[in-house]
């Protein structure tokens, strides 16, 4: 069974045919090839694979791509300015050191900008609670939720 | 992922139909339990009739005394809602506490009900309020909605639609979380209302139960320590690599104290 999609990935209109168990992050990775959105678990718990999906983070190894027919896609290379400078919590990560090996980062961003969204000036405690949905094996998270935290003062500015 | 079929159902009575002509076919809500089940083949459903397309299966009224969710209606919808942040602060909470952000923005209550997990939080919600199951066939109470791991009364062609929860004098939840999956290794909820108290628990067994020991001690004291000494029998309660049945029976009684506890403070 073959059905056809027609979605908003980072402001651009795609369609595709696709198989109804083809996963939405499959669809992302090998279909458009963005391929800065993760599969870390492919069981819906370690977050890297995040994205957002109608304005909200979600994680994409755990919906069909058939289930965002219509949707509004953004993934990490949509939050990026075309001018080759980074988004305002891509550069706090960086400044902050959030990341060692960088596989979560892009979900952690994913999801600390959708956090952002929803607190603008979150807590240390609220950080921590809100990114519970995405692990790290590296960092101890310190340095990501002080990235978070500078993350969205600059977001602000 | 193994290959099925999908079907996007245009209403209730078209996904019903969809049930009732193929009995391998399940309901996709958000999917959030079912996929991952999929990708294990823990399910192996040959077609999936998603019911993300039907609008009035999704929102939250305040109705006279009482405050109806549509099944639809996902986690951060509930948890994020001002009417029901009023009415019953600690459904708001409960919603707000399952699974990580990600998963509440697409997990849906419906979902949770149908599955019946024996650590999900919202049955726990569900019991504990004396709510009431609305599906396309009838009306189900809670107590007689759940019965047993995994198992609801729900036929093979039927849908919930909606809860309709009666809004207490006062309620509370505290559940003592999975760190990594925060599903409830025990949760318990209780509230008081004119029909009286109910306290119910989740995760601590194979299916969500009441504790009539408690219900009646918090009838005649609404107070924490009416349920502090009550302790359960851990010989129906659930072992396994989380935790004991002895330690789930003991902290049946210490989220009973805590949960009376939030309902008196009122958050």
């Amino acid at each position: 069974m073959m059905l056809k999609i027609s979605l908003t990935v980072n402001n651009k209109a795609v369609s595709a045919d696709v198989e109804p168990r083809t996963l939405l992050v499959d669809f992302i990775r090998s279909n458009l090839n963005l391929t800065g959105t993760h599969v870390g678990c492919d069981t819906a718990q370690c977050g890297a694979c995040t994205i957002h999906l109608n304005g909200n983070a979600v994680k994409c190894c755990n919906m069909l791509a058939v289930q965002a027919n219509g949707a509004q896609v953004v993934t990490i290379e949509g939050v990026t300015p075309s001018n080759g400078t980074l988004h305002p919590m891509q550069a706090a990560f960086r400044d902050h050191h959030g990341l060692q090996c960088g596989f979560c980062t892009p979900g952690m961003v994913m999801s600390a900008i959708d956090l952002v969204h929803k607190h603008p000036a979150p807590s240390e405690e609220q950080v921590r609670a809100e990114l519970d949905g995405n692990i790290c094996r590296c960092t101890g998270y310190h340095n990501i939720v002080k990235a978070v935290r500078a993350g969205a003062a600059a977001m602000k500015g | 992922m193994y290959a099925f079929n999908y079907h996007k159902a245009a209403s209730v009575s078209d996904a019903a139909a969809k049930l009732s002509a193929n009995g391998d076919a399940k309901l996709l809500a958000g999917g959030q339990t079912l996929l991952a089940a999929m990708k294990l083949r823990l399910a192996s459903p040959n077609e999936l009739v998603d019911l993300s397309g039907i609008a009035e299966l999704a929102g939250i009224k305040v109705e006279g005394s009482g405050i109806v969710i549509g099944a639809m209606t996902r986690h951060a919808d509930v948890a994020g809602s001002a009417e029901v942040a009023i009415a019953i602060p600690a459904l708001a909470k409960l919603a707000g506490g399952i699974g990580d952000r990600m998963v509440r923005n697409v997990g849906t209550l419906g979902g949770s009900l149908a599955n019946n997990d024996p650590a999900a939080d919202y049955p726990a919600a569900v019991v504990g309020l004396g709510a009431t199951v609305n599906t396309n066939k009838r009306k189900i109470a809670a107590d007689s909605f759940f019965t047993g791991m995994y198992g609801t009364v729900l036929e093979v062609d039927e849908i919930i639609t909606s809860v309709s929860f009666l809004i207490p004098n006062r309620a509370g939840y505290m559940k003592f979380p999975n760190p990594a999956s925060r599903y409830a290794v025990v949760g318990v909820f209780v509230s008081e209302s004119a029909a009286g108290v109910r306290v119910a628990v989740t995760g601590a067994g194979p299916c969500v139960f009441r504790v009539p020991a408690m219900e009646s001690a918090l009838a005649s004291t609404f107070a924490p320590e009416s349920v502090a000494n009550i302790s359960i029998a851990a010989d129906a309660l659930s072992s396994d690599m989380h935790a004991s049945a002895e330690y789930r029976a003991h902290l049946v009684s210490v989220m009973a104290k805590r949960a009376v506890a939030d309902a008196i403070s009122g958050r």
